[in-house]
């Protein structure tokens, strides 16, 4: 199998003459054998384009794609306009290299400020980057801009999103630095007791909003609180709330983050998906990762270039903010043609209907004897309700009429999710099967 | 160019239909949690959309634009059929949390990924929940780290960076909690033995290094380097950036690596896309697996799933299980080499980068010149006194010859350096028209060197002012009103 190798027999003989070396092996001649593998590696021999196509899809038949999600959890099924992929899938932004020659990477470099000028919107806050890995990994990327010297701790709501706790825990430990834990009740996190874990080394207060449960909460209070001790407020978002609820920057905190991937980005698996982060002013440059501005070229032409690169990997070495390198360039184009598309109407509408079909739904859904509502106060698009059967079992009961159910938590309890994907039909024959098992 | 904010304002499409829940079962936001200023976004019609974007696309250069030798990073052909099997709805449609017995496809994804490339580096377990190559830096170092502590050894602090390695490994070193010991490359572009040998003690964690290293020659005395770093009681990281040239000829489990980042995207033919997304798995000997990120991937009972109970684990890097549908194109580029492509490819990588590199060795100094593997440097030290012509100006020349530079100023050891790294998937006549065009560029060095420094005339815009943008960051678009 040629694979993709372009070359003759012709021209490699050519090419190898040219260097005086007989065959290919000779290219590793001065390399001691004793490193050398001998054997032929054991994976399977190779295989034409539409063998491999055959396998990948008979893998993909292994899954099962379920026609009705009503789970989210972090990863959210929305619909995806065609102009998303048409524009994404083009070749010279799939293909090029992060944008070091400006001159050949215009198109790539203004994608990014437009990005970054709607991050910046959408948060309210004045600065964002050209995105880091996901939304934990922001997260936690956020958390560290805000320690400082003497300011070694991190207080992170226990309602966020167990995989964003435990990726900030991870980089806050390695780095010597301490996670505390704040609690949470009734589905929202007990500001009640952060005030007392507040002190001179708290770096920075996390919280989520909606948080892990669908609640939303009091950021403006916990900027207050976190202010009081001089520590910053980090607040972890969702792209459609901010169209409908107070942004990050109306509550007064200093930092914004979040998961991308609502804005045009599939289910995946996980992922690719876009971790964004936007901050004050004040802390531009303790932003990681690739920032992009505007400047003039030598005929005085507005042009886009990578900037601020003093805080960067590649410049500072081990005094750099962050070690970022790629980040999910693709990803946040992706968001950009998403939110161009929609457009301010059609992001706005997007977030009524999501919030409108859930609200219909947990209406309906905690009428049921034994799906009662966990939480009372407002929600987004996800709320948690009791089963009056083991979760397990109910989730079987709905993967057989092709539906992803509620995510089980502890205590028997299940999160819910619905979007604008869900119509109302879907809605109502899920509260029927639910209703055969609510007794 | 406009700026999508300052397009006219059009009507937008429909995307939706109208919100099928009646009027009267809407409950409505309480105002006081509601938004004030509401977010300014663009209005635009679909048909304004396509063309802004088929605009800017045209100003873009992507691998399939042209030859794009940039070093250590490895611009291969983005093979057509990975993207389309990772665009399977089959695919794209799989909630991370679903049950594991309706992700089986996924996980067999991951599984099989996890095979080939242990067998392909040596390894004995594989982890791909890093999301690009300096988390999996971060990630391996994690490992090292947890490995030490759990032998409740706490004194390893140190990790020794040669000073030709990447800059993402001192900071990802750091991230993680660890000192930089940086030591200097001997003459020869190598790890120098004696000085290795004088920052490894008690306190050594462990060395990265990259093999072919930044220069693009094979480390000689590998051997020695993993046998003096483990002498010490330290471990030895592997780089993989530089994997290309070896890959299926030479093991890193081979050289005395105990672990290992692979990036996806060079390597194993998945699109840069601009700056990511990526893949940067790590993946490590057997007796460092209790380490790797949660949950990970096992067989139990046939089927496969998703083990989260591992007490000594680092924890979790990235919330899911990474960049997966990247690990899908890497498992579509495996299956179509295989056992023999994979190191064909390595050899062919190995022999258009010599093959190159004669070609404008006639023209230019060789920063080291020796037999390279995938890449080489230049060193433009000594053309800058004669001419006055530096690596940004020769590297600016050849965009107007619809060529892509190579990496500028890089490694910090050679002064004017420009690294060229062609890839395997080049023709011999692409080629050919390099050493040309560089040695036409060399020709007017010489007789023109003013041309140079104006250098690039033909491209959409000319030497963009870095100072300005950074000395007076303008970040976003700000409306007039």
């Amino acid at each position: 199998m040629s694979g993709y190798l372009p070359a003759t027999d012709v021209e490699r003989d050519e090419m190898l003459a040219a260097l005086g070396l007989s065959n290919l092996d000779a290219l590793y001649g001065h390399i001691p054998d004793t490193v050398k593998r001998v054997e032929r590696l054991s994976i399977p021999e190779g295989a034409s384009e539409l063998e491999v196509r055959r396998k990948m899809e008979a893998i993909a038949a292994k899954n099962t794609v379920f026609p009705t999600v009503f789970r989210g959890a972090g990863a959210y099924k929305h619909y995806i306009p065609a102009m998303v992929g048409a524009v994404t899938s083009r070749e010279e932004f799939v293909t090029a290299y992060t944008p070091y020659q400006a001159e050949i990477s215009q198109g790539i470099l203004q994608s990014i400020f437009e990005y970054q000028t709607m991050i910046c919107e959408l948060t309210g806050m004045d600065v964002s980057n050209a995105s880091v890995y996901d939304g934990a990994s922001a997260a936690a990327e956020a958390a560290s801009m805000c320690r400082e010297r003497k300011r070694q701790t991190v207080l992170v709501s226990a309602a966020a999103h167990p995989d964003t706790i435990r990726v900030i825990t991870t980089y806050t430990e390695a780095a010597g630095a301490k996670v505390v834990m704040i609690p949470h009740k009734d589905g929202i996190t007990d500001l009640a007791a952060l005030e007392p874990l507040l002190d001179e080394e708290s770096a920075c207060v996390y919280i989520q909003s909606p948080n892990f449960f669908g609640q939303i909460e009091d950021w403006e209070e916990a900027a207050r609180l976190a202010h009081g001790q001089k520590a910053k407020l980090i607040a972890g978002c969702n792209p459609f709330a901010l169209m409908l609820y107070r942004s990050p920057r109306e509550c007064g905190a200093d930092i914004a983050v979040g998961e991308g991937q609502p804005l045009g980005m599939p289910l995946s698996f996980g992922g690719p998906y876009l971790g964004f982060m936007a901050c004050t002013d004040a802390m531009t440059r303790k932003l990681p990762g690739r920032i992009v501005g505007q400047t003039t070229d030598l005929d005085g032409k507005r042009c886009f270039v990578l900037t601020l690169q003093a805080r960067e990997q590649h410049i500072r070495r081990e005094k750099a903010s962050s070690n970022v390198c790629s980040n999910q360039a693709h990803c946040a184009l992706t968001a950009s043609v998403y939110l161009a598309t929609m457009g301010e109407q059609g992001m706005t509408e997007v977030a009524r209907q999501c919030r409108t079909k859930a609200h219909y739904a947990a209406e309906k859904i905690s009428a049921l004897p034994g799906f009662e509502l966990a939480h009372q106060g407002e929600f987004f698009h996800e709320f948690v309700t009791g089963c009056p059967i083991p979760a397990g079992e109910l989730n079987a009961r709905l993967a057989d009429k092709g539906i992803l159910g509620g995510l089980p938590l502890e205590g028997n309890r299940l999160l819910w999710c619905v979007t604008e994907m869900n119509t109302k039909e879907e809605i109502d024959a899920l509260i029927s099967l639910l209703r055969e098992v609510a007794k | 160019m406009k700026l999508l904010f300052e397009q006219c304002p059009s009507q937008s499409p429909q995307v939706l239909p109208p919100c099928d829940i009646p009027q009267q079962e809407v409950i409505p936001l309480p105002a006081q949690l509601g938004r004030k200023n509401p977010p300014r976004l663009p209005q635009m019609s679909e048909s304004e959309v396509a063309r802004h974007y088929t605009a800017l696309a045209q100003q873009v250069f992507g691998v399939g634009s042209g030859f794009y030798p940039l070093g250590s990073c490895t611009m291969k052909y983005n093979p057509k059929i990975n993207e389309q099997v990772a665009a399977l709805p089959g695919f794209t449609g799989i909630h991370p949390l679903q049950p594991e017995e309706t992700m089986q496809g996924c996980l067999e994804v991951l599984a099989l990924a996890e095979q080939y490339l242990c067998e392909i580096t040596g390894m004995d377990a594989m982890s791909f929940q890093p999301a690009a190559g300096a988390h999996g830096e971060y990630t391996g170092l994690l490992l090292i780290r947890a490995y030490h502590l759990a032998r409740g050894d706490h004194k390893r602090t140190n990790i020794i960076v040669p000073d030709s390695a990447h800059g993402t490994n001192p900071a990802s070193a750091v991230m993680a909690g660890f000192q930089v010991i940086n030591v200097a490359s001997g003459p020869d572009g190598c790890v120098d033995l004696e000085k290795l040998q004088a920052v490894c003690d008690e306190n050594t964690a462990g060395l990265m290094l990259t093999n072919p290293n930044t220069l693009g020659l094979f480390e000689k005395d590998m051997t020695a380097i993993a046998e003096i770093v483990h002498e010490a009681g330290g471990l030895v990281y592997y780089d993989g950036a530089n994997l290309n040239p070896i890959m299926g000829v030479i093991r890193p489990g081979d050289m005395g690596f105990d672990v290992i980042h692979l990036n996806l995207h060079k390597t194993f033919s998945t699109p840069h896309g601009g700056g990511g997304p990526g893949s940067g798995p790590v993946g490590c000997k057997e007796f460092l697996a209790p380490f790797l990120p949660v949950p990970y991937p096992v067989s139990r009972e046939g089927s496969l799933v998703l083990d989260g109970e591992r007490p000594q684990s680092v924890g979790k890097v990235r919330s899911f299980y990474g960049n997966f549908l990247v690990v899908v194109k890497t498992l579509c580029y495996l299956l179509r080499l295989g056992a023999q492509g994979i190191p064909e490819a390595a050899k062919h990588a190995v022999l258009n980068a010599n093959y190159l590199k004669q070609g404008v060795a006639k023209d230019y100094d060789v920063a080291i010149d020796m037999p390279c593997m995938h890449e080489f440097v230049l060193g433009l030290g000594d053309l800058k006194k004669e001419t006055g012509v530096s690596a940004m100006d020769v590297a600016k020349a050849m965009l107007d010859h619809g060529m892509h530079p190579p990496t500028m100023y890089f490694p910090l050891i050679v002064p004017e350096a420009l690294m060229f790294e062609p890839t395997e998937t080049e023709t011999k006549e692409t080629l050919d028209e390099a050493i040309r065009v560089l040695a036409e560029i060399r020709k007017t060095a010489s007789e023109n060197p003013e041309v140079l420094h104006g250098a690039p005339h033909h491209t959409a815009v000319r030497r963009p002012d870095e100072v300005q943008a950074a000395r007076h960051p303008v970040l976003r678009y700000r409306w007039e009103d």
